[in-house]
């Protein structure tokens, strides 16, 4: 009974994902498309938690629908105010359509074949390596330890990324201009929820290292309220301004790399972190990475220098 | 008994949910879909939460529980109030 019931659950949602796709693409107005992706992000977390993947499901909820939809709006927003959009000519509706469902019939298959060769077991799986090895990575959590202890290096260069975007970003010049705060309802609501965001991203950094959770999630939380505190017509979004910001910047990437160069002090390899200090090292890496990854994100909806930076201007009040 | 009442509390949500989207699809325009979205849900929701902690039994799920419904609570408040003004001042967007 209860089986049959949440296959139920199970294809509403899989049939709801497609449907809202198709909705966002056959859209005519741009604000209606970014409002349907952003439900679009909010159904593929449930679909996640449902495929028992609670860690991309938080990852999907934060970053993929909710700090991704509020940069597509400020874009939108950006091309309304400044130089008026002239339509493209752009390819025909049909033609960008049968390649969208090409591209879904390609993804079902591959969804099929990956269905099928779970079900006969073939290839070698790297999960029981992980299972087995996880006592030896300094947290409980297996995706935690995937990506700051097993494939380290994946993880500093997605940091690295990051960093990238962030300084191709500063590169744009200043910022746009905060928009006027939107009455005391939202004030207020401003007031409560940062420092409620705030906490929460501490909650899900700590709670990373035994449950589902972790860096980017806690990162996306924070950079969540600096968008908030945007919106309530903050100038800085509670950035810090000049030195301490560039610190936060490449705090991430830097501390990852000091980490994992000074783990080869001994005989061991690069991040290689020896087996009594993994955990704490892992939760120092994680704490600098947010600050980093929250800063990046906010930096990047702010679209450039926060004015905060000009020379001669002093940081008057955040 | 409790499985009862918490069944009683949870369809008579969704009832409120169903009215509330009967009322956005139907009313005339924002500000009655408005009016109809935002209480209808806000009440369809506190039944339903309530119906879920009948279900609970540790004290840290219940608590978590009812911070998302202060949370959805305090979000459609300040949505709706930010949409209700946003018409108020540009009344050719009240359809």
């Amino acid at each position: 009974m209860s089986f049959d019931a949440l296959l139920i659950l199970d294809v509403l949602l899989a049939a709801l994902l497609l449907m809202l796709a198709i909705a966002a693409l056959h859209s005519h107005s741009m604000h209606q498309s970014i409002i349907l992706f952003i439900v679009f992000g909010l159904v593929t977390a449930l679909a996640w938690a449902r495929l028992k993947a609670p860690d991309v499901a938080l990852a999907e909820a934060t970053i993929g629908s909710g700090v991704a939809g509020a940069l597509l709006l400020a874009a939108l927003r950006d091309n309304r105010s400044g130089s008026a959009i002239t339509p493209s000519p752009g390819r025909p509706a049909w033609q960008v359509l049968s390649v969208t469902y090409l591209v879904i019939g390609l993804m079902l298959t591959a969804a099929w074949a990956f269905l099928d060769a779970h079900a006969n077991n073939s290839g070698p799986r790297l999960g029981g390596l992980v299972q087995a090895e996880l006592a030896n990575s300094g947290v409980g959590n297996p995706v935690t330890a995937v990506l700051l202890n097993f494939r380290a290096f994946d993880t500093l260069l997605e940091l690295a990324v990051l960093l990238a975007a962030l300084l191709g970003v500063l590169l744009l010049g200043p910022a746009r201009p905060a928009p006027r705060p939107a009455g005391p309802v939202v004030t207020q609501l401003v007031a409560w929820l940062t420092p409620l965001l705030i906490v929460s991203a501490g909650y899900v950094l700590w709670v990373g290292a035994h449950a589902p959770g972790g860096a980017f999630q806690a990162g996306a939380l924070l950079a969540a309220g600096g968008i908030i505190m945007r919106l309530g017509g903050s100038r800085y979004s509670g950035l810090p301004s000049g030195f301490w910001m560039r610190l936060i910047a490449v705090g991430g990437s830097g501390v990852f790399l000091f980490v994992g160069l000074a783990a080869m002090s001994g005989d061991a390899s690069l991040l290689q972190y020896p087996r009594d200090w993994a955990g704490t090292l892992i939760l120092l890496i994680e704490i600098f990475a947010t600050l980093s990854i929250a800063a990046s994100l906010v930096l990047v909806y702010l679209g450039g220098r926060p004015d905060a930076w000009a020379p001669d201007q002093e940081r008057g009040h955040a | 008994m409790i499985d009862l009442l918490s069944a009683a509390l949870i369809v008579s949500g969704l009832f409120f949910y169903f009215a509330g989207t009967i009322g956005l699809l139907r009313l005339p325009d924002t500000l009655c879909r408005l009016h109809a979205v935002t209480k209808a849900d806000n009440l369809g929701l506190g039944l339903l939460v309530f119906g879920l902690v009948l279900q609970l039994s540790e004290p840290l799920q219940i608590l978590k529980v009812l911070l998302i419904w202060i949370l959805v609570l305090a979000a459609s408040a300040g949505g709706g109030q930010l949409i209700a003004r946003h018409v108020q001042r540009d009344p050719g967007e009240r359809s």
